[in-house]
């Protein structure tokens, strides 16, 4: 399996919705060992401000990655999963994100480079509300290793 | 917390991740991120992989809460980024932890202009380095 050189510059449109729940704040944040009561308390997390429980920093990750799958899923991208190893990531906030928000990414392949039997492969995905208000920018490099790396 | 107080090299905090198979676990099923390289040996190494390994994204996800917590407000972490240079191996020990990442928060730049802090991780394991230029931008406002 070879990863497809004319990925580069392709997008995929936003896919499914994603709805932010509170208990998904709450077990991703557990996850990852966070402890601010403003992923757990909504009105801790009122009380910051914010309209409901906010997500941890890292949380974009998951829409992120749902969108990259329509890359790695695609039969044309060539790309191998069980040899992908995450090299880079990069995370921008434009607004919190918070329980009750509404989600969608559109992903873009940014590069794509041959590095020797493998390649490393730069996504960009545009996290927005539904109603198109920009919510996040996040950047992952994946290497697909080739065979022997 | 008071802008003008804080300045470059000063550390915010350390901190010790210790880290089981069922934190890979319970970071799969939350992140929804099923790759069997981060729970099972048997694939991890028929994939050339010197075993279980934690998800990258873990050991981002888990180093930046000492940032999190020096903020007082998840949100002031308006930018956040790292490369992964070595994987994490996690041995099965019975739930003891099977490796402890070590995570230090340094003060790396102030923008007063701007009103953001950027604070530099270093998270190693075993002395060595896991994340490298791991930054988190901080709004002070």
């Amino acid at each position: 399996m070879t990863t497809n050189p004319e990925l580069q510059g392709r997008s995929y449109p936003a896919g499914d919705v994603y709805s932010v729940g509170r208990e998904s704040i709450r077990e991703f944040a557990r996850a990852v060992k966070a402890t601010h009561p403003a992923h757990f308390d909504v009105a801790a997390a009122r009380e910051l401000g914010h309209a409901d429980l906010v997500a941890p920093p890292t949380y974009a990750i998951i829409v992120a990655q749902r969108a990259d799958a329509q890359l790695i899923n695609d039969p044309d991208s060539g790309i191998d999963f069980s040899r992908v190893v995450h090299a880079e990531q990069k995370f921008s906030h434009h607004r919190p994100i918070v329980a009750g928000d509404e989600l969608v990414a559109e992903l873009h392949v940014d590069t794509v480079r041959a590095m020797g039997g493998g390649a490393m492969i730069t996504t960009r995905a545009e996290i927005s509300t539904v109603a198109g208000d920009a919510v996040a920018t996040t950047v992952s490099a994946i290497l697909v290793r080739g065979e022997g790396q | 917390m008071n802008f003008s107080e804080l300045a470059v090299g000063q550390v915010i905090g350390t901190r010790s991740l210790e880290i089981t198979r069922a934190d890979l676990v319970r970071y799969a099923g939350a992140s929804g991120d099923f790759n069997p390289i981060h729970w099972n040996e048997r694939f991890a190494r028929e994939v050339e992989l010197p075993g279980v390994i934690a998800h990258g994204m873990f050991t981002m996800g888990a180093a930046v809460q000492l940032v999190t917590d020096w903020a007082g407000d998840p949100s002031a972490v308006v930018s956040y980024g790292t490369r992964f240079t070595k994987p994490v191996p996690v041995a099965d020990l019975d739930g003891a932890p099977g490796a402890v990442v070590e995570v230090t928060g340094t003060i790396g730049a102030l923008d007063e202009s701007a009103g953001t802090a950027r604070i530099d991780l270093a998270v190693t394991l075993d002395g060595q380095k896991v994340l490298v230029k791991a930054q988190a931008t901080v709004s002070m406002a």
